[in-house]
């Protein structure tokens, strides 16, 4: 039995604003991150289940590009919290406001 | 009777203005660096041929009743107004080109002497060069817009040259002084010219004359054009009440005093009148006009030299009266007297001031007659050659002064305008009285000089003494060209320029009479007695001066301050311009101007203070707001088109 497209909905629905609520909320930049990454996966699930719904394979393919660029997008991010770490001491988003107006 | 003019003065007319350009172009260029102490040579050599040039465009002109016409090129195309590049060489401008290169040259050749030894030498010839090719644009211009170009050209170049001591403070106020007095003169003479081109629809001297006197125009049209010219001429030949520039521009070298502010350019207001003739002719209360200005101008401005200590402004206060009376001649219908009158008046009033440097020159710098006397044999060329100038400028028979002054007298006498007749017989009874007070003041009695200038008297160097004797010789015989009166060779020559007008007017020419003779003989007397009379002040009983002076205190007084017109238009016009422009710098400028300025700065700057808070620089404040964002969007397109 198929599982419907509307659960992968809901759940990537769920993930999505886990993420986005990680993002905006949380003060430490690691975990500002993963909510990232937890959004990306959300998108994942999405793509998943249409290329399920559709019976068409290239939204796995975009999954596995989507994967690979996150881990690089991951090594570059936490590249730069090491580099901010260093210069301040701290790895609180809300310490960096040097633009305020 | 049309005239075939030789092919040669299609090249040398254009040639006689761009002689003095070229010496211009070359001397204010490498004047400074290179030719130095020898500047002199091409204005000199370039005056002299433009002379030549002149003398043989006269000998074609004289052989024609029209002038010569030639067109370089179109100078300013603007739909229906065709300005071209185009002199016309007829009897009138060949007569001042003859004066004015010629009395140029003369000039020249003592300023070499003069200025020797000045740090601007090459300098005062670029400008003199400059002044000259203006002052020939002038005349020989073939319609309005060269006029008027040579005519604003020739007051800058009076600017520099009055200016030409400009670490002089008084110096550089005076060339102001004359640039803006001129420029009241020449806002009416633009506006005439605009409004002739209105009427008429060409500024073509020929074309604009013909059209006068065959359409014509309203009479009130004609007075507005001929007094809207007459105020450009009443700016830059210094008539009241414009005269008050004049005597300050003798701040300048006494070169410049002798050629622009006696000689030629002052004379061009009366050029353009007399060029104008037809169109003054066609309003008699122009001509009314002209003729009252002059009149007062003469005996107004005759009467402020009585009292003048500074032999300079002397002669300058007596340019003023005789320029007035040449425009009471125009004003009277005596076209060719004016233009005689212009002529000698050149001769004579140059070699007043030539001479008067010359005794400024001997005294080291000496320019108040009250430290001077007892000259005459001490430099007796210049004594011998001014004492020439003088009798000349008195009128006294046979000088040239004599010739045209009693022309001018006897026309305006037999015209039946006896007012004007007797003011200009009082003005030169005070002319003979103010010329030979100085006379008798700088060369005669015991010497009032400083020991330390005394010790230094020393007659000028040839190169000043050859043109004072020259122009001695004309103020000696010039006259004779006007003889014998209203019929000679110059009245001949000039006869075809003013044909039109007389027509208007209705003049013309009575034979010599008896009553030609008696007014002759009236004026002469008057003149001697004149003479006389400064003989009685100034050599036999010298406490007389003092004694009139007090005995008249008030009068003496307001012609030794020049009639107060200086202090009236400091109290009227100047204060008005300086307090009104105070007021609008501070009421409107400062506050209006300034304060919308700084208030649109100031907008940004309290608007931006109101949003500032909104940057606060924490990146998850940016990205809520773009979440909120993109939450807002997507709501309305769900809303929009359903689930």
């Amino acid at each position: 039995m198929d599982i419907p497209i509307e659960w992968y909905l809901v759940l990537s629905a769920f993930l999505f604003v886990i993420g986005a609520a990680g993002v905006l909320t949380r003060r430490n930049m690691f975990i500002v991150l993963f909510s990232i990454e937890l959004m990306m996966n959300a998108v994942n699930v999405n793509l998943i289940g249409f290329s399920r719904f559709h019976d068409n394979v290239i939204g796995q393919h975009f999954v596995l590009f989507t994967m690979t660029v996150a881990a690089a997008e991951a090594a570059v991010g936490l590249a730069i919290v090491t580099s901010l770490f260093r210069n301040r001491q701290t790895t609180m988003v809300d310490q960096f406001d040097l633009l305020k107006g | 009777m049309e005239h075939e003019f030789a092919s040669y003065m299609n090249w040398i007319v254009p040639l006689i203005p761009a002689l003095p350009l070229t010496a211009f172009l070359v001397t204010i260029l490498f004047g400074k660096w290179f030719i130095k102490e020898q500047a002199h040579w091409l204005p000199i050599l370039a005056m002299a041929a433009a002379f030549v040039l002149s003398l043989l465009v006269w000998w074609e002109v004289r052989q024609a009743d029209e002038g010569f016409y030639v067109e370089l090129f179109t100078w300013i195309p603007v739909g229906d107004l065709q300005v071209p590049l185009a002199f016309y060489a007829d009897r009138l401008s060949t007569a001042m080109i003859m004066m004015v290169t010629g009395v140029a040259t003369l000039i020249f050749i003592y300023s070499k002497g003069y200025m020797h030894g000045d740090p601007g030498y090459y300098r005062f010839f670029s400008y003199l060069s400059l002044f000259a090719f203006s002052m020939l644009v002038l005349v020989l211009g073939a319609n309005y817009v060269m006029l008027f170009f040579g005519w604003e050209a020739v007051g800058l170049c009076s600017y520099y040259l009055i200016g030409f001591y400009y670490h002089k403070t008084s110096a550089a106020a005076a060339g102001k002084k004359a640039f803006i007095t001129n420029r009241v003169g020449d806002f009416g003479f633009s506006l005439g010219i605009f409004l002739l081109f209105v009427t008429f629809g060409t500024l073509t001297y020929t074309e604009v004359f013909e059209a006068v006197e065959v359409e014509g125009a309203g009479t009130a049209t004609m007075t507005a054009i001929a007094l809207l010219l007459f105020a450009g001429a009443m700016g830059k030949s210094a008539q009241f009440p414009l005269h008050v520039w004049l005597p300050d521009a003798m701040e300048g070298p006494t070169p410049v005093s002798a050629l622009i502010h006696a000689a030629t350019m002052v004379t061009a207001g009366v050029y353009m009148v007399a060029r104008s003739s037809v169109i003054f002719a066609s309003s008699e209360t122009a001509m009314l006009v002209v003729a009252g200005i002059g009149a007062f101008t003469a005996i107004f401005a005759a009467s402020i030299g009585i009292a003048q200590t500074d032999i300079k402004r002397v002669m300058a206060y007596s340019t003023v009266s005789q320029l007035g009376y040449m425009f009471m001649a125009l004003g009277v219908g005596a076209w060719i007297p004016a233009i005689f009158h212009l002529i000698t008046h050149a001769f004579f009033k140059a070699l007043l001031f030539l001479g008067s440097g010359s005794v400024i020159h001997a005294l080291s710098g000496e320019q108040d007659m009250r430290r001077m006397g007892g000259l005459r044999s001490r430099i007796p060329y210049t004594y011998w050659t001014l004492l020439a100038g003088a009798i000349a400028l008195s009128g006294i028979f046979p000088f040239a002064g004599f010739w045209s002054k009693d022309e001018i007298l006897g026309i305006a006498f037999k015209d039946g305008a006896y007012i004007i007749w007797a003011i200009g017989l009082v003005a030169a009874f005070i002319t003979a009285f103010y010329t030979f007070r100085l006379i008798f003041m700088t060369f005669w009695n015991e010497s009032r000089m400083e020991p330390e200038v005394e010790k230094h008297v020393h007659e000028s160097p040839w190169s000043m003494t050859v043109p004072l004797m020259v122009l001695g010789g004309l103020s000696l015989v010039g006259g004779f060209l006007g003889f014998p009166p209203e019929a000679g060779v110059f009245h001949h020559f000039l006869e075809p320029v003013f044909e039109p007008a007389n027509e208007i007017l209705g003049i013309h020419h009575e034979p010599f009479g008896g009553i030609d003779l008696t007014l002759m003989i009236v004026s002469v007397a008057v003149a001697v007695s004149g003479v006389v009379l400064a003989y009685f002040f100034y050599v036999r009983q010298r406490d007389l001066p003092e004694k009139a002076g007090s005995a008249a205190q008030p009068l003496y007084k307001a012609i030794y301050n020049k009639w107060y017109i200086d202090e009236i238009y400091d109290a009227t016009v100047v204060r008005l311009v300086i307090d009104g422009s105070r007021f609008l710098w501070r009421s409107f400028d400062a506050a209006v101007i300034d304060g919308i300025v700084n208030g649109v700065g100031k907008l940004w700057e309290v608007s931006g203070a109101a949003v500032r808070p909104a940057q606060t620089g924490k990146v998850q404040n940016y990205a809520g707001v773009m979440f909120a964002g993109v939450f807002v969007l997507l709501s309305a397109v769900i809303i929009a088109y359903g689930l």
